[in-house]
């Protein structure tokens, strides 16, 4: 495995207050440079925190990150220079034009004036925001506002991009073109960190997910993987008309050859098993003579390993 | 290791001067497409204040006796009561753009917008950041100083008796005056929430002006004593007795080194305040 970019040691986030709140609750995390790093996890998770504090915008209660090697905490603002950050809310300077809003950001990160305009011409052209370059932040659609603001924090050619929640609020076409636009990034060797609570995007996106709950990461891993370790390819729910003769139904399923576990779930049965031909047919003709009423077929998603790990529902 | 931490203090000052060399640039593009409203809101308070005061008044029948600044007319000597306003105006005019230039931004970009966000990520000391709107609304002070002078020069009926003997105590007090209007600025737009920002006219920054020994020197307030010595503490007396000294010293001051003690003093307190409140205002 290649260098860790992002390297984070028993990271810990309390807000003092009435009641604290333990938003990161001792998180340790080694990104390896060139990926696209996702942290996977519901609202309120510590996510955010987490971005937050690798990006020098919050201060840890305890723990340490290094971005490129840099302490974020003892020299933040030199630190800086290697981070890219796209926060949840759209942060464009509402007071300067599409095009000022990366080329005054290029002249922060000690450009020429020269330098600045070549690169803003090139990122404009990059993100087609060519002929949107003279209007004003408020008059884009929140697509192409998020496609300045990767624009703007990649302009600096950081080691590292963090995304916080990039497709918040996006319609499902920006989303996608979203999608390849970080993907695009991968070519330029830039390592992405991302937050999202939604499983497509970080099943389509990331080539290694955290899921995160209650600011701790439960498990870390490839997607296919974390979903490999729901131990079977095809998930079956089985719906039955009543329950009183289940254990019976339950002991002649895992009989079945191809059937990897069987376990009860509200109003029936949830087989998960190989993919097999004809085992589907014969699961049903069995589970029929015990009232079936109806059967869905689903694969395992990054959803089923959540809910298998927190007994919960992502979406809640 | 991060070869800009190992390479110690020449090359990050030169990262941190670019960023706040970028930061001062960018300031600049954003005024310089607001110049005129920047020029109105500079203007019309002094304009209209010297117009009605030191121009209609006198020239209303008996309204040398019917205005309520006669008595101070007499305290700008032979210049009449120009002479008193010239600095205090050119004191509100600074104090004023300080606010314009960081209170209100301030209080937009902490708001829901978070716009501040991009420039508090350059590679600067979020110090340095807050340090950069001082500067930078100081210089907008100075400017607006600059338009106040040749109003309250020419507008007033009897001449406004300037004259200036040290033009370096001049330029230390329109410096101090000036970055000390930013300082305030910061301090005010860090510590209040973007949505109470209104208020903050009513009951900030009328109170002080009008406290200010900005419609009258310091010294005619002898007769009430607990007045002239409770107005001590507000900042803006500082800089119309030090604008005052410099540039019209006909009219009774305050003793020159006691104004450039306290402006020192007062910059140096409501810049530690400022860069605390953006700090907390920043990071959590």
């Amino acid at each position: 495995m290649s260098e860790a970019i992002v390297e984070i040691l028993g990271l810990r986030k309390v807000y003092d207050g009435k009641n604290p709140v333990i938003a990161v609750d001792g998180i340790d995390l080694h990104v390896p440079a060139g990926l696209i790093y996702g942290l996977l996890g519901p609202n309120g998770a510590g996510k955010t925190t987490t971005i937050s504090i690798a990006t020098t915008r919050a201060i840890p209660t305890a723990g340490s990150v290094r971005i490129a090697g840099v302490d974020v905490v003892a020299h933040p603002a030199l630190a800086r220079r290697s981070i890219g950050v796209v926060p949840q809310y759209n942060t464009l300077d509402r007071s300067c034009t599409v095009a000022e809003n990366i080329r005054f950001h290029c002249r922060y990160f000690g450009m020429t004036t020269a330098e600045s305009n070549t690169r803003t011409a090139q990122l404009l052209e990059q993100f087609r925001l060519s002929d949107r370059a003279t209007a004003y932040p408020q008059a884009l659609s929140g697509g192409l506002a998020q496609r300045l603001q990767i624009a703007r924090a990649i302009a600096h050619h950081p080691r590292v991009l963090f995304l916080d929640e990039p497709s918040a609020g996006l319609d499902p076409q920006s989303r996608i073109a979203m999608w390849e636009a970080v993907q695009g990034l991968r070519g330029e060797g830039i390592t992405v960190v991302l937050t999202t609570h939604y499983m497509e995007e970080a099943d389509e996106l990331c080539d290694r997910l955290a899921i995160i709950d209650h600011g701790k990461i439960l498990i870390e891993d490839t997607p296919a993987a974390l979903k490999a370790s729901i131990g079977g390819d095809k998930i079956y729910d089985l719906r039955m008309r009543d329950l009183h003769e289940s254990r019976q139904l339950e002991d002649r399923l895992r009989k079945t050859d191809g059937v990897t576990s069987v376990e009860a779930v509200q109003g029936g049965l949830r087989v998960l098993a190989r993919a097999q031909d004809g085992l589907l047919a014969k699961v049903v003709t069995t589970a029929n003579e015990f009232g079936l009423q109806d059967v869905t077929t689903t694969e395992p998603s990054l959803e089923t390993v959540f809910i298998r790990l927190t007994g919960r529902d992502l979406r809640e | 290791m991060n070869e800009a931490v190992d390479s110690g203090n020449d090359v990050r000052w030169v990262i941190y001067s670019r960023a706040f060399f970028g930061l001062m640039q960018r300031d600049m593009r954003v005024l310089s497409r607001e110049i005129v409203p920047f020029l109105i809101r500079v203007a019309m308070n002094p304009l209209l204040f010297l117009f009605v005061f030191t121009y209609v008044m006198p020239h209303m029948s008996g309204g040398a006796r019917m205005s309520p600044v006669a008595g101070l007319a007499a305290a700008g000597g032979s210049g009449g009561f120009g002479t008193v306003l010239l600095p205090g105006l050119m004191a509100v005019a600074i104090m004023f753009s300080g606010i314009a230039a960081v209170a209100l931004p301030l209080a937009q970009e902490f708001g829901v917008t978070r716009e501040i966000d991009d420039r508090v990520m350059c590679p600067l000391p979020i110090g340095a950041v807050a340090i950069e709107k001082i500067v930078f609304s100081g210089i907008q002070s100075l400017f607006a100083a600059a338009v106040v002078f040749p109003l309250a020069y020419y507008i007033p009926s009897t001449p406004v008796l300037a004259h200036v003997s040290s033009w370096w105590f001049l330029i230390a007090v329109l410096v101090l005056a000036s970055l000390l209007a930013g300082a305030l600025g910061l301090t005010i737009g860090t510590s209040v929430q973007p949505k109470q920002i209104g208020l903050i006219f009513g009951v900030v920054i009328v109170p002080i002006t009008f406290l200010g020994c900005v419609y009258y020197p310091w010294a005619a307030l002898q007769s009430i004593k607990w007045l002239q010595i409770g107005v001590l503490v507000n900042p803006i007396v500082y800089m119309s007795e030090g604008l005052r000294a410099a540039l019209t010293p006909t009219t009774g001051h305050m003793p020159e080194a006691m104004i450039l003690a306290m402006l020192v003093f007062f910059l140096a307190l409501l810049t530690w305040l400022g860069m605390r409140g953006f700090a907390s205002r920043v990071l959590s």
